[in-house]
């Protein structure tokens, strides 16, 4: 607009401000128009069993796709909807992950676990309305324009090595996905500050205003989330999230409070983000917290006889919770969770919900059935095997309850770059510490073979047990490949990382049903809590130990070769030079001929040049020798 | 009754750690198995597979050990690596040291489970060297890097006996059941630190003493010596000792050599100022004494201490062994002891932790002078390569001499001599193997076992030698050696490459001999150069027979007085056990050039040969 108003002089100056004001004052009236853009924003907090607090942001904005915006939004950021249309993208997943899931202390079957715990480091994942053969320049562009928008270097997935095409693990059988995870990546708040940015609010105000850098930086886990939908009926939806797991201060004053420390401590918004939210964003349609307490809390509280209480014996919420929104469970006998709703939108006195716990309780988090690790087998430079375990947590009576015909099915998916050579047909799958035949156990499975310098190794399978089984393991053995000395990445001594598996239950969702009339409710992030998500969990990244040449070995080489060769040909100079016979004639015809000396060595060097064919044994022999010094040297 | 209270005792320990593991936040679990003894494995030299066959059919309830597991995951870190501490301790005989060690390990452990810098994950081991801590750490480490998926039965017969033994007793101490038993890991290891106390009286200060060295010669790198050394010297002013053979410390001959060198240094700086090499008497005896046991334990291939078990894994790893300066039951001296202990451990973790790559230069071959110094393999292969040059130059002049005297045969005379040669190192293959025949009859003692062991290899060398006499195989003398020579020479450059230090001893014995050995009934000229040649070659020959080397060094090194020939068999046994490579050496190399040296001496000399 700017660049317009200079190209325009007086008169047309006026017209543009004019109709600036008016599209304003039209526009205006769309902000709280359900058929326009949309903000929200929800922060929900939740005591973990570990003395540790999560904290999970969610953020959405959503653009309607009607074409009267044009190029223009008001919420909605910009460079999204560019991107969007740019790449013509339908679904589109990136996070940045600092830390690790917990999922024995933290959950693995609660809508939070299966949606937000991210393998560490970068993960991406798209799909594109774009036709099959264009689909790998476009992810490729996109990878250059999101390292771009989040200052980070996801410009690596560009490679067709680090990059891949899940057939069924996505749960989308489709053929234009694209999955690439960089687990080395390090994620800082220079990969916040663009996310940020994307808020219409940015940190200014509202519920960012949170997100103290220190405090969040310093805790056990942070995941920050973008997540992408887009489709013609309902425009382009844009999911922030960001998850952190906080540990709130505890006074750790002698050795003897650990042993007896079962009393979680008592935390609040100040006190953990060390700032005051006063007021919400303008611009959000809702500005809620949601503070949850788990099941096995809610069952404790009600053994204690107070239902679904937020001021009793155990713990003590403050202030009064707006709202209580408990969930529907399907068996009845059970308890179930409980949220209690603030709405976050006084201005002037800051909304500090905090727990003040008062007697020592201890609980446990919901469980995945199967906790899923992976760990390298063997030890040396050479050769070694990658093996994925299921352990039972025998936390799900659910499971137990059911007869014996219950079967558990698994999907793993594993990413292995081309230089871990993996033997795919020593794949042996042990269920109780028993091989089992594979043909029994495995139900689908896709493997697509690395290919040197172009392909990753994909596996993806389906595996299918009774649910009573204790452990399941995997073990895949590999081959580790030679590579150039350019081909290796920066800190090589380090080792080099596989990234993270995935394995999901396909027949287990997170899903949770609440009660309360969701016309009022109307929160994106009830509503995602609600989604039938599978339960999924990554596990570890592995570091894979390679054999590295010695990088400064061609310094020395080089040097050593030039020093070996600058003294032959030095010696040899000098021997062209100091022909006696030839000084001698040539004292004798002094007088006779009067021929300049110099003219006379440059003949002798060409002359002597011509005939020396032993100059290229000698460097052989001269690299040869560098290569001992450099040995005996270091 | 006592027994089984006893069990329970053990089992308490470990059952205790993990409650105090839990309680500072951190993850646990109990690593179990059923210790098992080494045996002799002819084939299973260099490898480090084990078959689970052997395992004991129905192991009983008691004899299984339980070591308490920790882990603290870096909160931000990725958990792709992990720092081993390791503290041993004797649940059967728990002594008052092994307590401490205990305690500075749960105070570091303790400690690290809530510091903010942690990038790898830290996993702490408390063994129970009830059966040996080599072989609890190294079981332990065979299950981090290779667990074995079937034949788990009998483990489960174990988790079986566990559980009910226990179920009644145990039933206060309040750990979450099932979940205690599952292995967990934490990524690759970077390195690895075994923590010990001992008893034993300081005479001015705290001491550290560091033991580095791993099975066949192996060393950790240089870098994890020296933050261990920098850190206690420089910031805990502990004193830093490393193994050294005692012998020299005393000998007067070596003191003597030290101060000439004393009085050759100070004449040099006399000379020019500005020359750098001036050593004290005192250094210069301290230097080789350490200089000794560091070959010495490098050349015996068997590892110093538990920390040999992560090198087979390529992980470095040291034991830091700390003794305090006075009695441990003083508050004040223990309180200040375990500040000590604690920060420099403390400190060298934080070190490791902070390294982005793992430790790679090449600072893998070393000998150690000093805790502070050492003796690079660009240094130390310079002596072995002239020692062991000769070697093929007298070969070749050996061949060449006698081949252009008597060229009616051609030059396949040689082969003759490999025939004998190739026999005797059969011969010596076929004895190296024999243990394992032997240890399956009952003989009982030691001494038994090593008779039986000479008397079948001395008959297997007759029975070799009258087949060589039946073929009436005559080569010459020279050619024999010739050929000897080419073997010990190929046979000494392999092993410079497995184990240094054992080819620099071997070489040291072998080269003299090899060169200088001559048929005693050969005609020289004059009394005196026959009578050297002949009481140099006996001399060779005694001190270069392994069984004869072994009893004079321990005369030397002041053993005790008895020397029983079962001594032989143990040290053996020793050396097998422990996947030496020197038992290797001895008996393919060493023994074999022996027998031909010895052959040559006792040549039957005929007119024919010529002059060497």
């Amino acid at each position: 607009m700017a660049a317009l108003c200079r190209r325009f002089t007086g008169f047309h100056f006026l017209l543009v401000l004019v109709s600036l004001s008016i599209s304003s004052l039209v526009f205006g009236d769309w902000i709280g128009d359900d058929e326009g853009e949309q903000f929200t924003e929800e922060l929900l907090l939740k005591p973990l069993p570990d003395r540790k607090v999560l904290a999970h942001f969610h953020f959405q904005s959503t653009a309607h796709p009607s074409p009267d915006s044009g190029h223009h939004h008001h919420l909605f950021p910009k460079a999204i909807a560019q991107l969007v249309q740019k790449f013509q993208i339908r679904d589109l997943e990136l996070s940045f992950t600092q830390g690790r899931w917990n999922y024995e202390n933290w959950g693995g079957s609660d809508p939070i676990s299966s949606t937000n715990a991210k393998p560490p480091g970068v993960e991406l994942w798209a799909t594109f309305n774009v036709p099959v053969v264009e689909i790998d320049t476009t992810w490729k562009n996109l990878t250059h324009a999101l390292s771009g928008l989040f200052c980070s270097s996801i410009n690596f997935l560009e490679s067709s090595t680090s990059y891949t095409t899940p057939s069924f693990v996505f749960g989308l059988n489709v053929s234009n996905i694209r999955y690439g995870a960089l687990p080395r990546e390090a994620v800082c708040t220079e990969n916040l500050t663009p996310w940020l940015k994307l808020l219409p609010c940015r940190d200014k105000a509202g519920l960012a205003t949170l997100l103290d850098r220190p405090s969040i930086y310093k805790g056990y886990y942070h995941s920050q989330k973008l997540r992408l939908t887009s489709t013609k009926l309902s425009g382009i939806i844009l999911e922030q999230t960001l998850t952190i797991v906080l540990q709130p201060n505890i006074q750790r004053n002698s050795a003897h409070s650990l042993l007896d420390g079962a009393i979680q401590p008592s935390w609040s918004i100040s006190s953990m983000f060390k700032r005051n939210l006063t007021g919400s964003c303008v611009l959000a349609r809702t500005s809620r917290i949601l503070v949850e307490l788990e099941k096995n809390i809610v069952s404790k509280l009600e053994e204690l006889g107070h239902g679904g209480s937020w001021s009793n014996s155990l713990l003590d919420l403050s202030p009064n919770p707006f709202r209580v929104i408990k969930e529907v469970n399907p068996f009845p006998e059970e308890s179930n969770s409980i949220l209690f709703e603030y709405v976050n939108s006084k201005e002037y006195e800051p909304l500090d919900v905090g727990i003040k716990w008062k007697l020592p309780f201890v609980w446990s988090s919901p469980h995945a059935p199967f906790h899923a690790s992976r760990f390298l087998m063997g030890s040396g430079t050479e050769r070694g095997s990658i093996a994925i375990s299921l352990q039972s947590t025998k936390s799900d009576e659910y499971f137990r309850s059911k007869s014996n015909e219950c079967r558990m099915q698994a999907v793993v998916f594993q990413v292995v770059p081309w230089y871990v050579k993996v033997y795919y047909h020593t794949l042996q799958i042990f269920i109780d510490q028993k091989l089992q035949n594979l043909s029994d156990v495995i139900e689908k499975i896709r493997v697509t073979p690395s290919e040197d310098k172009k392909l990753p190794g994909t596996l993806e399978l389906v595996l299918g047990y009774p649910c009573t089984v204790q452990s399941v393991a995997l073990t895949l053995d590999f081959d580790k490949g030679f590579l150039h000395i350019h081909e290796y990445p920066p800190d090589a001594n380090q080792g080099f990382d596989i990234p993270s598996a995935l394995v999901t239950f396909p027949n287990l969702h997170s899903s949770r049903i609440y009660i309360g009339d969701d016309s009022s409710v109307h929160s994106p992030l009830l509503l995602k809590f609600q989604e039938k998500n599978v339960v999924l969990s990554y596990t570890e990244v592995l570091l894979v130990p390679f054999t590295t040449p010695d990088f400064s070995m061609p310094y020395n080489v080089i040097t050593f070769t030039c020093t070996v060769l600058a003294l032959y040909f030095g010696s040899l100079l000098n021997v062209l030079r100091r022909r006696i016979g030839e000084e001698e004639r040539l004292m004798r015809s002094k007088d006779a001929t009067k021929r300049g000396l110099i003219p006379l060595i440059v003949s002798k060097i060409t002359s002597k040049l011509r005939g020396m064919p032993r100059s290229k044994p000698l460097l052989i022999f001269a690299v040869v020798l560098s290569v001992l010094f450099h040995y005996i040297v270091n | 009754m006592f027994h089984n209270m006893f069990k329970l005792c053990n089992l308490e320990i470990a059952k205790l750690l993990r409650e105090y593991i839990v309680a500072v936040g951190a993850e646990s679990y109990y690593h179990k198995f059923v210790p098992r003894a080494n045996k002799f494995h002819p084939l299973h030299f260099f490898s480090s597979t084990t078959d689970n066959l052997d395992l004991p059919a129905n192991p009983s309830c008691g004899s299984f050990i339980l070591n308490a597991v920790g882990i603290i995951r870096a909160p931000r870190g990725d958990g792709k690596e992990t720092i081993v501490l390791v503290t041993p301790y004797n649940s059967q005989n728990t002594t008052y040291s092994d307590a401490v060690s205990l305690g500075i390990g749960f105070s570091i452990f303790s400690l690290l489970s809530h510091v903010t810098w942690l990038a790898k994950d830290i996993v702490w081991l408390a063994a129970d060297s009830r059966y040996g801590e080599y072989t609890t750490v190294d079981s332990w480490l065979k299950d981090y890097h290779g667990p074995a998926f079937p034949g788990e039965t009998s483990r489960i017969v174990d988790d079986a006996c566990f559980e009910e033994n226990n179920s009644d007793s145990l039933d206060h101490i309040k750990v979450e059941g099932h979940n205690s038993y599952v292995y967990k890991r934490a990524g690759t290891m970077a390195a690895a630190l075994v923590l010990k106390v001992v008893d034993k009286k300081e005479e001015e200060r705290d001491s550290l003493s560091i033991y580095a060295e791993a099975s066949n010669g192996q060393m950790p790198n240089l870098d994890l010596i020296n933050i261990a050394h920098y850190l206690a010297v420089h910031r805990q002013g502990l004193r830093v000792k490393i193994g050294s053979i005692i012998y020299f410390l005393k000998a007067s001959w070596v003191k003597l050599l030290g101060e000439m060198l004393q009085h050759i240094t100070t004449l040099a700086k006399r000379l020019n100022p500005k020359w750098k090499f001036d050593i004290t008497s005192a250094d210069y005896v301290e230097g080789t004494a350490t200089l000794a046991s560091s070959i010495y334990y490098q050349a015996l291939g068997v590892p110093t201490g538990s920390h040999g078990a992560f090198r087979n894994y390529q992980v470095d790893a040291v034991t830091l062994e700390f003794s305090p300066r006075s009695s441990l039951n003083n508050e004040n001296v223990r309180s200040a002891f375990l500040l000590k202990t604690g920060r420099l451990i403390e400190g060298v973790i934080r070190s490791v932790n902070n390294l982005l790559e793992k430790f790679h230069q090449s600072f893998f071959l070393y000998f150690l002078t000093a805790p502070h110094k050492y003796v690079s393999v660009g240094i130390y292969m310079i002596p072995f390569g002239i020692l062991i040059a000769p070697l093929p130059i007298v070969a070749a002049a050996l061949f060449s001499s006698n081949n252009g005297s008597s060229n009616k045969d051609g030059s396949w005379k040689w082969l003759q001599a490999a025939k004998v040669v190739f026999l005797i190192h059969l011969w010596a293959m076929i004895t190296s193997l024999l243990p394992y025949v032997l240890l399956q009859l009952p003989l009982g003692t030691p001494s038994s076992f090593a008779s039986a062991w000479a008397a079948v290899a001395i008959c297997f060398l007759l029975i070799t030698y009258l087949i060589l006499w039946s073929s009436s195989i005559d080569c010459g003398w020279e050619l024999l050696k010739s050929v000897m020579i080419v073997a010990a020479a190929i046979g000494l450059s392999l092993m410079s490459v497995i184990n240094f230090s054992t080819a620099q001893i071997g070489a040291m014995l072998i080269v003299p001999m090899c060169l200088l050995v001559k048929p005693a009934r050969k005609q020289t000229q004059g009394v005196f150069a026959k009578a050297l040649m002949l009481t140099s070659n006996l001399a060779l020959l005694v001190v270069a027979f392994p069984p004869a080397a072994l009893l004079i060094a321990k005369t030397l090194f002041g053993a005790s007085g008895n020397i029983d020939i079962g001594d032989f068999w143990e040290w053996a046994q020793i050396l097998w056990s422990w996947n030496s490579a020197t038992y290797m050496y001895l008996l393919w190399i060493h023994l074999p050039c022996w027998v031909l040296c010895l052959n040559i001496f006792l040549y039957p000399c005929i007119g024919s040969s010529s002059k060497a």
